[in-house]
């Protein structure tokens, strides 16, 4: 009875191809596609998401992969959009070009957005509709694979509907499923045989791009950096980078500590600097908020600190899984007293790999805590990544102590940077001080001395403020004598660099937001007379902070559903303003 | 700054137990040196109270945290050098109020730190406010008609959450004080050394000390039962019972 009802499957399919869909898919471009993979919570899509987003990367395909998620284990309905392009294009699309369907909920939520005649590739064990079904379960089933290897077979036939050879799709599986590979490829084997071609997606390019998540590369900048040391309390979006370097420990070298709460994090974090060992911590809003005491005292005692903070939606606890950029504003002024700090805010995987790098480096040169904001869609979506950015990434060594007379923690000095020295130099004692002190590191209440202190901060933040002006801190995109311009910072870069591009107008993308680089983002101003800021969140917190350099924002479009932009929305809203 | 001593004015209150301490604490670091424990890798983090006045006042490599968070920062310090010997010097406010679960998390995963205490079992800084171990009905400046809330016990405490070194030491025993802090900094694991010190300012029970406490003598501290019979007997009221001091329990664990 069930294989009957299967062949009747088959042959339906086959009469879809022949009337006409071939032909009409075949007509448009194939450089541009969307595809959505979706099920419930443990079925196992992402990872379906990634061989998929890996294939077409194997092709040469530029690929990137939003995830959608809610906070709980099993059930419920979890997507991944793949879109992979001929050009770089980091941001999905309204439109679905395939849409590949593991349960019923995936089904009824996404074929609204599914383009006229674009096919549906559906688990047939489980969803009756029209498409192209193909029977996962009970492939993997005969085959004797366990339920979670009917994604090998959806991949698989996938693989096969868009033309991508056999051969192509053994290496990638070879390489992406290592624990039974070859009762997968076995599976994998029936499934593309069980199906028919469609379209055929053909190779671009001989480049296979890296693909990594924000998170990732956050945590690889850092190592390249010379990361020693990562403490993190669990918070999503950022317990990926725990999660990540805890597996790779051995390897990189480098040792994670979970300790009992955000508290406890940034304030063991300063300790191991003090003592020497290159340090980061990460977290969300809500972990950073915890740990503001701490990064006021890192400013005061001067002691070198990479906090990582990936943006979820807030207030609060807020949208755990979904994302918005509410703590800007937040990051740039948190903590209590006079103290500068870096606000990096990085807006693809590659720029995370770059700029934790970078920021490891300045935490140390500069003696000072550097907060590299993120956002949920930065952190957990995958992007590709020019292999070359890792040989950017070197650890710059900070200014030491050259073991000459007294040592002095906080010695006064012109550029107020003071030498660095470690617990367990025999020459040294080293005092490093929550409260206002001398230049030994003494506790003080000294008018002059107090002055003296905070003016040699000052003068570091001065210097501060000369180096953000060396460093790529503004990028411009799209047409660059445009009038209009808008401003974007974190993913909604992405989006908003696809439509500065179609519509010829400028994007220009604040990456090092404190101390902010006015002059760059004058020069990047230069001749634009409308400028307008792009954001995920309620208030415009980037308009806010250039208004407050000075530079005045005309118009905001805002969103905050939770979901970044897509580029159509941003088109669509624009061409109301311009 | 010679030796131990930093150039530093000492602001504690005339004849306050934390000279003595002080004093105890610089004999326990010439111990340690003498013992082959370079005095640069000995390093000591206080929170904030009348007891991280000590920072300024004793010339080895430290940290003057935040207040309650000495402990975290002391574990930071030795993940980043297990070379280093580590004490958290930190007050009653400060890890019995504040920073409590960072101790009972410390003493849970045996990271080789000592915590020493310096209990006079009062916000002093302050100008006297009750701490989780002043004794029930402690008149101070927000209880003025005395506090209604029960002290706990800080050994019994440390011995729940799995501590593998618990000792009280008496501020005015400096010499016995002294061998308790070179036991627990020699300890592999987490060592806890409570020190009960009068506050000779707001809480002067001298007297009430002198008369209770005594030497734990012929104690088997390997033994749990032993150990917390010993350490249930005095609760941190005024009642009549008396204070043992020494060490109450030592055991090897694995170490974090």
């Amino acid at each position: 009875m069930y294989m009957k009802k299967q062949k009747n499957k088959k042959s339906k399919i086959k009469n879809k191809i022949v009337t006409g869909r071939k032909a009409q898919l075949s007509k448009t471009s194939l450089k541009d596609y969307s595809i959505l993979i979706g099920g419930a919570a443990g079925q196992g899509t992402r990872l379906a998401g990634l061989v998929i987003a890996k294939l077409f990367g194997a092709l040469g395909y530029h690929v990137y992969i939003y995830e959608d998620y809610q906070s709980l284990i099993r059930g419920g309905h979890n997507f991944s959009q793949i879109r992979i392009s001929q050009k770089k294009a980091d941001s999905r699309k309204e439109k679905i070009d395939f849409l590949l369907a593991l349960d019923e909920n995936t089904l009824q939520l996404h074929k609204k957005n599914l383009v006229k005649g674009g096919p549906v590739i559906f688990n047939s064990d489980r969803i009756k509709t029209k498409g192209m079904g193909i029977a996962i379960e009970k492939i993997t089933k005969e085959e004797g694979g366990s339920p979670i290897m009917a994604n090998t077979a959806l991949i698989a036939a996938f693989a096969k509907i868009v033309g991508i050879d056999f051969k192509t799709l053994k290496e990638v599986l070879e390489k992406e499923l290592r624990k039974q590979t070859e009762l997968n490829l076995k599976i994998a084997e029936k499934a593309y045989n069980s199906t028919e071609n469609l379209v055929k997606i053909s190779r671009v390019s001989k480049n296979n791009l890296l693909l990594m998540t924000g998170n990732e590369a956050v945590a690889l900048g850092a190592k390249n950096a010379g990361l020693n040391l990562y403490f993190a309390y669990p918070m999503t979006p950022a317990t990926s980078i725990l999660n990540y370097l805890a597996k790779h420990q051995e390897e990189f070298n480098i040792r994670t500590v979970q300790p009992e709460d955000e508290i406890s994090v940034i304030n063991m974090a300063l300790g191991a600097s003090f003592a020497g060992a290159r340090t980061a911590i990460g977290t969300s809003g809500g972990g950073f908020g915890l740990m503001v005491e701490g990064l006021s005292l890192a400013g005061q005692a001067e002691t070198p600190l990479l906090s990582i903070e990936c943006q979820r939606a807030g207030p609060s606890t807020g949208v755990p899984t979904y994302n918005l950029q509410g703590d800007l504003n937040f990051v740039i002024s948190a903590g209590h007293g006079d103290f500068s700090r870096f606000v990096i805010a990085p807006g693809d995987a590659e720029e995370c790999l770059y700029y934790t790098g970078l920021g490891l480096n300045l935490a140390w040169q500069y003696q000072t805590p550097v907060i590299l904001l993120s956002d949920k869609d930065v952190s957990e979506n995958t992007f590709n990544v020019d292999q070359k950015v890792f040989s950017k990434i070197r650890p710059v060594a900070p200014l030491l102590w050259d073991k000459k007379g007294e040592y002095q923690r906080y010695k006064i000095t012109k550029e107020g940077i003071s030498p660095l020295a470690f617990p367990g130099d025999k020459k040294a004692i080293v005092k490093a001080n929550s409260y206002e002190h001398d230049q030994y590191g003494i506790t003080t209440d000294d008018e002059k001395e107090i002055s003296a202190m905070q003016e040699k901060r000052m003068r570091k933040f001065q210097q501060m403020e000369k180096e953000v002006e060396k460093l790529p801190a503004v990028k411009i995109y799209g047409k660059n004598n445009a009038r209009t311009a808008l401003v974007s910072w974190g993913i909604t870069k992405c989006a908003a660099r696809e439509a500065a591009e179609n519509l010829g107008i400028k994007l220009i993308q604040p990456i090092i937001v404190e101390p902010f680089p006015r002059k760059q983002m004058a020069k990047a101003l230069k001749g634009v007379k409308k400028l307008i800021s792009v954001e995920m969140n309620s208030s415009g917190q980037m308009a806010k902070v250039l208004n407050s350099h000075g530079f005045k924002v005309d118009a905001k479009i805002l969103k905050y559903s939770g979901r970044p932009f897509f580029v159509e929305e941003i088109e669509r809203k624009l061409k109301k303003i311009i | 700054m010679k030796n131990l001593d930093t150039y530093c004015p000492k602001t504690w209150c005339p004849g306050c137990p934390d000279f003595a301490i002080l004093q105890a604490l610089k004999g326990a670091a010439s111990a340690l040196i003498e013992n082959g424990v370079g005095k640069e890798n000995i390093v000591f983090t206080t929170g904030i109270g009348c007891h991280g006045k000590t920072f300024d006042y004793l010339n080895l490599n430290s940290f003057y945290c935040l207040h309650g968070r000495s402990i975290p920062t002391s574990q930071g310090i030795k993940i980043a050098n297990p070379n280093l010997k580590v004490m958290a010097i930190v007050g009653d406010g400060d890890v019995y109020n504040e920073g409590l679960s960072h101790l009972l998390h410390a003493a849970r995963r045996n990271i080789d730190i000592s915590v020493l205490v310096f209990n006079n079992r009062n916000f002093a800084l302050t100008v006297s406010q009750y701490s989780a171990v002043s004794p029930k009905g402690f008149v101070g400046s927000s209880t003025p008609k005395g506090s209604s809330e029960e002290p706990f016990n800080p050994l019994k405490v440390v011995f729940s959450a799995g501590g593998s070194f618990i000792a009280r030491g008496y501020a005015l025993k400096a010499d016995q004080l002294k061998d308790l802090i070179v036991k627990a900094v020699e300890h592999k694991g987490f060592s806890f050394l409570e020190i009960l010190q009068p506050c000779t300012t707001f809480f002067d029970n001298r007297e009430f000390y002198q008369e209770k406490i005594y030497q734990l003598e012929n104690h088997d501290s390997s033994s749990k039962e032993r150990a917390l019979e010993k350490i249930n007997e005095w609760e941190y009221q005024d009642g009549e019972n008396k204070i043992p001091l020494g060490v109450f329990y030592q055991v090897e664990k694995p170490v974090f």
